[in-house]
């Protein structure tokens, strides 16, 4: 029935879960080192802190600051995580605690579609949706003259997009507390919202610094639907109506050119390198903070 | 003091019905303009039809080729993801049972790989791309994104496992099979429907990212028809044709969207679906 027999399939099954799970494991350190070769080339050329912090971005006469793209991004994905985060951490605490089993049984399938919504398509909603909302009624209303591309619309947009994911895991933080705890701080005569205030979410602080701290770090590397929103425009923005551009949108914007001006591929993939860490950062640091977390 | 404090307990409590819905309302509105502005433009030639000559400037034609090579893209690379994702899932499940440390730092390293940016995946497919001198292609798309997919499919299908007691495995070593038996006989089983929505689960990111297919896959007219073409993909679609000042391009793009969006949707619908209905052979504790 077999080609091989028992010992033989066993050796064979062995040797392709070896196999798979090293290729897997070494993932993140190829990542690293294949971006690092190609962005070798600037990173040599180049002072660190020049590319980090210069301005001036003229990839034709050699000049890349990546300081407008970084602010740009930084500023997207702090105003994303400001609109969401209350709304997140509301949203759980009254899924948790305030409501029926039964309204999770929606609330579920509900976060699912929610984050199996492709970016590109997040990107035409705002396009739709967003940018005539902030052209003809946020702009006027703030006495601004805008088109409607700007921070905020790919904040808005960004806002919504990082929802689910937030609110997943503060879904999860907040079902760990043992329910012992808040029946205790109910025996004591404890509203349900002084439970909630001075019991849970002091219980479960660390675990909802997580939950923003992975938000940030996928909003941070957020692509198409910011590149759609956003304006490409590089220069520093001064309000939040200003158009901008970020890390992962120039990379998406250029691949068509790159190969054409020297050194502009290795600044590329620079940027490339540049998100890779702060993902790899933002994700050690909140594993290591749950981590510590859970032992005491 | 006592009234103060029901008033703040009213406050946040509006505040909190209010932004439960908020959500489900965003949701709602986001299918349905989706909907609305996708079903006045979507007609049978856009499925069934390639692009033709003037296509991009409101002429004739349709995005067969983006449907079937988003398909075809996502289909290879979720294959290839589960090929190398079950064993790795399995093994540090049925292997590593007792290395409960090494298994938390495969799991550590998961998550890290997981939070990546897509775009930085399709920049690294970019530079390998160029280091094996291969051109844009299917192949090097499919590549790329089942790197993408990859920690997705292990950590979900790692979560199900992790599940099964460990008296299944007992008994099974008991009646005398071995190590690799255990896993891929008795743990697919017990977990076949985990598995199934690990699989659609991953297939349903792998058709909607486009930064990762931007540099690696191309665009292309044609339906794909080999590994070593370029090939058009549906977001890439949606994206281009939005970028025209045209307006029934624009609407067609509209109308790429509504597709898109359908095939995430009944993908989700059918991971609910399956995971319900394969239980048969499922041992219940």
């Amino acid at each position: 029935m077999y080609l091989l027999n028992r010992n033989q399939r066993h050796r064979v099954n062995y040797t392709w879960m070896i196999v798979s799970l090293l290729l897997v494991a070494s993932l993140p350190f190829l990542l690293f080192l294949g971006l690092y070769l190609k962005s070798f080339l600037l990173i040599h050329d180049y002072n660190l802190s020049d590319l980090l912090f210069s301005k001036e971005w003229k990839p034709g006469i050699g000049k890349f600051g990546f300081f407008p793209f970084i602010v740009g991004s930084i500023w997207v994905t702090l105003l994303a995580m400001l609109l969401s985060a209350p709304i997140c951490l509301l949203t759980a605490i009254y899924v948790t605690h305030y409501t029926k089993k039964r309204f999770l049984r929606i609330m579920h399938p509900a976060i699912d579609i929610l984050a199996g919504i492709p970016s590109v398509v997040y990107g035409v909603w705002g396009i739709l949706v967003i940018i005539p909302f902030i052209s003809h009624y946020l702009g006027p209303f703030f006495g601004v003259n805008t088109l409607g591309y700007s921070i905020l619309a790919a904040a808005l947009v960004l806002s919504i997009m990082i929802i689910p994911f937030i609110l997943n895991i503060l879904i999860e933080v907040f079902q760990a507390v043992p329910i012992e705890l808040e029946e205790a701080a109910l025996s004591l005569g404890a509203t349900q919202w002084q439970t909630v205030k001075h019991v849970v979410i002091k219980k479960s602080l660390p675990g909802i610094i997580a939950a923003f701290g992975f938000g940030l770090a996928r909003a941070f590397g957020e692509t198409m639907a910011v590149l759609m929103v956003v304006g490409n425009v590089v220069k520093l923005p001064k309000s939040v109506f200003d158009p901008g551009y970020t890390l992962p949108a120039l990379i998406a914007n250029n691949y068509g050119e790159m190969l054409s001006i020297p050194r502009y591929d290795s600044a590329l993939m620079f940027a490339a390198l540049i998100l890779l860490a702060v993902s790899l950062f933002f994700n050690l640091i909140m594993h290591f903070f749950i981590a510590r977390y859970n032992k005491y | 003091m006592k009234r103060s404090r029901k008033i703040e307990e009213a406050i946040f409590k509006v505040l909190m019905v209010f932004s439960t819905y908020f959500i489900l309302l965003i949701l709602a509105l986001i299918i349905y303009s989706i909907f609305e502005k996708g079903i006045k433009a979507i007609s049978w030639e856009m499925i069934s039809q390639i692009p033709s000559g003037g296509y991009y400037y409101g002429k004739g034609g349709g995005i067969l080729n983006a449907i079937l090579g988003s398909l075809s893209l996502a289909f290879g690379a979720t294959f290839l993801a589960f090929i190398i994702g079950l064993p790795v899932a399995l093994y540090m499940n049925v292997f590593l049972v007792q290395k409960k440390k090494l298994v938390g730092v495969i799991r550590f390293i998961l998550d890290l790989v997981w939070g990546i940016p897509s775009i930085v995946y399709g920049a690294f497919g970019f530079s390998m791309m160029i280091f094996l001198g291969i051109q844009t292609s299917l192949l090097a798309g499919m590549l790329t994104v089942t790197l993408f997919i990859l920690p997705i499919m292990i950590r979900s299908m790692d979560e199900i496992l992790r599940t099964i007691p460990v008296g299944l495995m007992e008994a099974s070593y008991s009646l005398g099979s071995n190590k690799s038996e255990v896993a891929f006989k008795i743990f697919t089983r017990q977990s076949f429907s985990g598995i199934i929505t690990a699989i659609l689960l991953s297939f349903g990111r792998a058709i909607g990212d486009a930064a990762s297919v931007l540099f690696t896959a191309g665009y292309t007219d044609n339906l794909p028809n080999s590994l070593m073409e370029p090939v058009a993909t549906l977001p890439l679609s949606i994206f281009f044709q939005l970028a025209s000042p045209v307006p029934e391009v624009q609407n067609r793009a509209y109308a790429s969207a509504l597709i898109l969006t359908l095939i995430i949707l009944i993908v989700s619908l059918f991971s609910r679906g399956l995971g319900k209905r394969y239980h048969k052979t499922k041992i219940n504790f």
